[in-house]
C-alpha cells in the first residue's frame, strides 16, 4: 500500500464510519411500546347557527320530488342559510347497495341531483358526492343513478379508494381510532342525504346510521354495539343539514331490499338540523316511534338532539 | 413487387399492432365506470374475448371435448383456412405470445451461443421441436375423452390469463408500493405529486382498486419461465412446446406457399439462419421445414445474395447439397400413437381419483351460469377472462381446489369477494360456453323462475357471535341480498357467564331462498375463518348436487 492510498483509504473509511454511525443515530428508536399515529380530528361540526324563528324539522309531501325537497328546504330557512359562497360542500347520500332507484335501497338520485344544483346555485365552489359503499362502489354509483344525477348537476363524484382513508381519532366511547374517508372531514359543509329504510338490528337506517358511510375499516364489527357506534359517529361528525328521502321507503328486508313489494311510495322529503329529531320523524314511516329506537334514545341521552320533534320545532307542508 | 425488407417491416408492424390489440382487449375486460348514463344492466362495450375466439386450438379442443364449436369460435376458420394454403403466418405475424417471445429472443446477448456463428448453429432445426406435436396430440387425446387441458398451454388463453391475473395486478401493487414509498419520504409536495401522477394515469391501465388473486405465484412463475427461456433458446416456447404452433404446423401439410433456395448464388454466409425464428432451416444445405416456419421472412430480408424466395407453387432445383423442402412434421408414427394413448389414459387416471365427483371439494364454487362440472371441464380454457372481469374480486384461479384437472379454472372465494346478485359480467366474456350468458333478470329470478344459485350458506355456530358468544351481530342478515332474505333471525334466550338471562337475535339460513352469493361470508366479522360459509351444494348447474327435495319439486313445476 502506498502512502497516498493509505491516506485516501483512511479518509474514505472514516467517512463511511461517520455515515453509518449517523444513520444509526438518526433511525434509532427508543420507543419500545406499540404506538399509533392518529390524526386527532376532534369533533367535526359543520352546523350553522340555530335560529329560534325556524323549525328544526320540516316535512313536505309532493309527488314531484324536487318540489317536495324545495318546499321542505325553504321552510327550514332555504339553501342560503346553510351554504355560503365559495364553500366546499360534500353531499353524503346512501349509496350502499347495488340497487336501482325503484328498489329504494339508495337515496333517490333526483333529490341528490337537485341538492347539488342548489348548493352550486348558492355559490359553493365545489360539490362532492361520495359514500363508502357496502357493495362494490363503482357498480352502486352507476346502478343507483346517483353517479349520473350528481355529475349532470355539476358535482364531482368520487369513488372511495383505499388510499383516501385517514386513520382518525373519533373520540367516541366505542369508536376511537378508525379510518375516515378524507373528503368527509376536509370540507366546509356536509349534507347528509339518507333514505328511510328498515333495518332488523337498529330498527331503521335513516340519517344517523347513514354516517356509517363516512368510515371504512372493519365496519362489520360495529353491529355488536350498534347503538353506541351510531351515537359515537353522530357525536363525532355533525352535518350541516340532514335531508331525508322518504319519497320511496323500504319497509321490509332492509337495508338491502331488492323487491318492489318491500317499497312504499310516500313522496315525502324531510329536512332537519337536529339529527335525532329528523330520524325520529322518519322512523314513523316504518310504523315505529322514535322512543322505540335504541340509538335515538341513546343519542338523546347523550345530548345530541331531541326525539320529540315537535319540541325541537316541526313544520309540515303539503 | 415490394422488397422483402418492406414485407419484414410490415410483419413487425403487424406484430406490434396485434399485441397492442390483445393487450387493449384485456384492459377492456373490465367494466367502465361511466356516470354519464345510468344503466340497470351493466355490460361491456366491446366483444373483449374476440381474440380468443380466433384461436383454432380452442375451437378444435372444445369440438373434440364438448362436440360443439361455441358461438364466436367459428372465427377460428379465419386463421385455419389461410394456414392450409400459406403455413404458420399466425405465429410470425399475429400471435401476441409469439411476438413477445420474438422480442425477448432478439435482445442482443453476450453468450456465444446466442450470437454470431454460435447462434447460426443454434438456429438449425433440432429434434426437441417435435415435443410440441406430442404435447398437442396428448391434449387432443385427453379432450377426446372429455377433459379439456389444452388451455394450460394454448398461447392465447395463457397470455390472456397471465396479463389479466398476474401482470396487471402485480403492476398495480408495484405502483402503489412506489407511491407509498415516495409519500413516506416525508416531504409532502413530493408525495402529493406522486399521488397526482397516479390519479391521472392509473384509470387507463389499472383496476379501480388493487385485486388479489389465489395462486398468482404459480401462474406468474409459469409465465416467467416461458419468457426467460427465450434468453437461452430463441423462441423455445414457439419452437418446442406450443401446441397451437404444432396444430398450425400440421395444417401446413399441403401449403402451396413456400421457400425456394438457389444454391448457385448462395455464399453460405448463414445470415438467414442467424435471424431465423422457427428453426426451419432456411439455409442451403438442409431441407427447409414448412411446418416449423413462422413466415417471418427474416431469412429473405437478410439474404445479401437474393438466393432465397417465398413463392406460391414453390419449385426448387434440388441436389444433395440443396435438398428438397419437406412439408411433413417429421414425427415418428409410434410417438404419435404413444402421445395419443397417453392423453387418452390421462382421463381414466384422473377420473378414477376422488377429486372429480366422489369426494369433490365442497368449496368448489363456480361462477354463476356455469355448466355442470363434467361439461365445465370440457370447455374451460383457463383464459381468466371471467376472473379478470369480476368487479368484486370474487373469482380466482384454482390451484388444486378443483383437482389436477381443474388447475387455474375459476372458483369463487367469498372471503375475498362475493357474487354481486345483479352482476352478469363473467357470463358475458366466456369464449367457450363454460359459463353461459345470463341477464340480470335471469340471474335474480322472478315469480316464475328460480334464481341462479352457486351454492348454499351454512352457519358455523361454534364461531358465530350470537350463537357462540351471546354477542349481538347479524351482519350476515343485513347483507343478505335476496328478498325475502334467506338469512332470518329469531330472538332467543340464553344466559351469560354469570347466569343472567340474555335475549339475543340469532341468525338462521333458509336454504330454499339462499343463492350462495357469499355476501354473508364476505361480511362476517369473524374474518379469518367466517362463522357463515358457502359450499357448492344447491348450485343450479348440477341437478345431483342438491339438498332440498321440496325446492327441486317447486323449481321443476316452475320450469314446466
Amino acid at each position: 500500500m502506498k502512502r497516498r492510498d493509505f491516506i485516501k483509504n483512511s479518509v474514505k473509511a472514516t467517512a463511511l464510519a461517520a455515515a453509518t454511525g449517523g444513520i444509526g443515530y438518526l433511525f434509532h428508536n427508543r420507543e419500545t411500546t406499540a404506538f399509533q399515529n392518529l390524526v386527532s380530528a376532534g369533533e367535526k361540526s359543520f352546523t350553522v347557527a340555530g335560529d329560534p324563528q325556524l323549525p328544526q324539522v320540516t316535512l313536505a309531501v309532493n309527488p314531484d320530488h324536487i318540489r317536495a325537497l324545495q318546499a321542505a328546504l325553504d321552510a327550514i330557512g332555504g339553501i342560503r342559510r346553510f351554504i355560503q359562497p365559495d364553500e366546499k360542500v360534500v353531499i353524503k347520500p346512501n349509496i350502499g347497495w347495488d340497487r336501482t332507484p325503484e328498489q329504494a335501497a339508495d337515496t333517490n338520485p333526483l333529490l341528490v341531483g337537485e341538492m347539488v344544483r342548489l348548493c352550486l346555485e348558492a355559490g359553493a365552489s365545489q360539490v362532492i358526492v361520495t359514500d363508502v359503499t357496502c357493495h362494490q362502489a363503482a357498480r352502486t354509483f352507476v346502478r343507483s343513478g346517483i353517479g349520473e344525477a350528481a355529475e349532470k348537476s355539476g358535482a364531482r363524484v368520487i369513488l372511495p379508494r383505499d388510499e383516501d382513508f385517514i386513520q382518525t381519532d373519533l373520540g367516541g366511547k366505542l369508536l376511537t381510532a378508525w379510518p375516515v374517508l378524507r373528503h368527509f372531514i376536509e370540507c366546509d359543509k356536509l349534507i347528509n342525504m339518507p333514505i328511510v329504510k328498515h333495518h332488523s338490528l337498529s330498527t331503521c337506517t335513516i340519517g344517523m346510521k347513514n354516517m356509517y358511510g363516512i368510515i371504512g375499516g372493519r365496519r362489520n364489527q360495529l353491529h355488536q354495539q350498534i347503538d353506541q357506534s351510531i351515537v359515537d359517529l353522530t357525536a363525532f361528525c355533525k352535518p350541516t343539514l340532514t335531508v331525508i328521502d322518504a319519497t320511496r321507503v323500504l319497509l321490509r328486508n332492509g337495508p338491502t331490499g331488492g323487491s318492489l313489494d318491500d317499497v312504499k311510495i310516500l313522496n315525502t322529503v324531510i329536512c332537519s338540523t337536529d339529527p335525532v329529531a329528523g330520524d325520529s320523524r322518519g322512523v314513523e314511516f316504518l310504523a315505529h316511534k322514535g322512543v322505540q329506537v335504541g340509538h335515538l334514545r341513546l343519542a338523546e341521552k347523550s345530548g345530541l338532539g331531541l326525539i320529540d320533534y315537535h319540541q325541537a320545532g316541526y313544520k309540515e307542508i303539503s | 413487387m415490394m422488397s422483402w425488407k418492406t414485407v419484414r417491416n410490415l410483419r413487425r408492424i403487424s406484430q406490434v399492432l396485434f399485441f397492442l390489440f390483445f393487450f387493449w382487449l384485456i384492459l377492456k375486460t373490465n367494466f367502465k365506470v361511466d356516470f354519464s348514463k345510468t344503466v340497470s344492466e351493466i355490460g361491456l362495450p366491446y366483444p373483449v374475448s374476440i381474440f380468443l375466439e380466433f384461436d383454432p386450438l380452442t375451437a378444435l379442443g372444445t369440438l373434440l371435448s364438448a362436440g360443439t364449436i361455441y358461438k364466436g369460435l367459428l372465427w377460428s376458420l379465419v386463421i385455419i383456412i389461410p394456414t392450409l394454403f400459406m403455413g404458420r403466418f399466425f405465429c410470425g405475424w399475429i400471435c401476441p405470445l409469439g411476438s413477445l417471445n420474438h422480442w425477448l429472443s432478439e435482445i442482443p446477448s453476450l453468450n456465444i451461443f446466442r450470437r454470431g456463428k454460435g447462434r447460426i448453429k443454434a438456429n438449425k432445426y433440432k429434434k426437441y421441436q417435435r415435443i410440441k406435436y406430442y404435447v398437442l396430440i396428448f391434449f387432443l387425446g385427453a379432450a377426446l375423452m372429455g377433459t379439456l387441458q389444452i388451455g394450460l398451454l394454448d398461447p392465447l388463453p395463457l397470455l390472456a390469463r397471465s396479463i389479466g391475473t398476474v401482470v396487471l395486478p402485480t403492476l398495480h401493487a408495484f405502483i402503489l408500493g412506489i407511491v407509498g414509498a415516495v409519500k413516506n419520504l416525508g416531504w409532502p409536495p413530493l408525495g402529493d405529486a406522486a399521488q397526482s401522477i397516479y390519479d391521472a394515469t392509473a384509470p387507463f391501465f389499472l383496476n379501480f382498486r388493487q385485486v388479489h388473486f389465489n395462486t398468482i405465484f404459480s401462474m406468474g412463475l409459469f409465465f416467467l419461465i416461458i419468457l426467460v427461456l427465450n434468453r437461452v433458446f430463441t423462441r423455445f416456447w414457439c419452437r418446442g412446446i406450443c401446441p397451437l404452433g404444432a396444430l398450425l404446423g400440421l395444417f401446413s401439410r399441403y401449403a402451396i406457399f413456400g421457400l425456394v433456395k438457389d444454391e448457385a448464388t448462395c455464399t453460405k454466409c448463414g445470415l438467414c439462419n442467424l435471424h431465423c425464428q422457427g428453426a426451419d432451416n432456411p439455409h442451403v444445405g438442409d431441407k427447409w421445414r414448412q411446418s416449423e416456419c413462422h413466415l417471418c421472412f427474416n431469412c429473405i430480408a437478410a439474404c445479401p445474395e437474393n438466393s432465397l424466395k417465398f413463392k406460391f407453387f414453390p419449385v426448387q432445383e434440388h441436389s444433395t447439397a440443396n435438398p428438397e423442402p419437406t412439408q411433413k412434421a417429421g414425427i415418428p408414427r409410434r410417438m404419435v400413437l404413444t402421445s395419443l394413448v397417453g392423453g387418452v389414459a390421462f382421463y381414466p387416471l384422473i377420473r378414477s381419483g376422488t377429486d372429480f365427483s366422489a369426494d369433490a371439494n365442497p368449496r368448489l364454487i363456480r361462477p354463476p351460469g356455469s355448466v355442470d362440472e363434467q361439461r365445465f371441464l370440457e370447455r374451460c380454457i383457463r383464459c381468466g377472462q371471467c376472473i379478470r372481469v369480476c368487479p368484486n374480486n370474487a373469482l380466482h384461479p384454482t390451484l388444486m381446489e378443483a383437482g389436477i384437472e381443474g388447475i387455474w379454472t375459476p372458483i369463487m372465494i367469498p372471503r375475498v369477494g362475493y357474487c354481486e346478485p345483479t352482476c352478469t359480467l363473467c357470463t358475458q366474456v366466456c369464449p367457450t360456453g363454460a359459463i353461459l350468458e345470463l341477464t340480470t333478470m335471469q340471474k335474480v329470478g322472478d315469480d316464475n323462475n328460480p334464481p341462479v344459485r352457486v351454492g348454499t350458506a351454512f352457519f358455523d355456530r361454534g364461531r358465530c357471535l350470537p350463537w357462540a358468544m351471546g354477542e349481538t351481530c347479524i351482519v350476515c342478515e343485513e347483507w343478505c341480498p335476496t328478498s325475502p332474505k334467506a338469512i332470518y333471525t329469531k330472538e332467543e334466550q340464553t344466559v351469560d357467564r354469570q347466569g343472567n338471562p340474555v335475549t339475543i337475535r340469532r341468525p338462521y339460513v333458509d336454504p330454499a331462498l339462499c343463492t350462495g352469493c357469499g355476501a354473508c361470508e364476505y361480511a362476517c366479522p369473524v374474518i379469518d375463518k367466517p362463522a357463515i360459509y358457502v359450499t357448492g351444494i344447491g348450485e343450479s348447474r348440477d341437478p345431483e348436487n342438491q339438498i332440498l327435495l321440496e325446492r327441486q319439486l317447486k323449481e321443476k313445476e316452475q320450469a314446466s
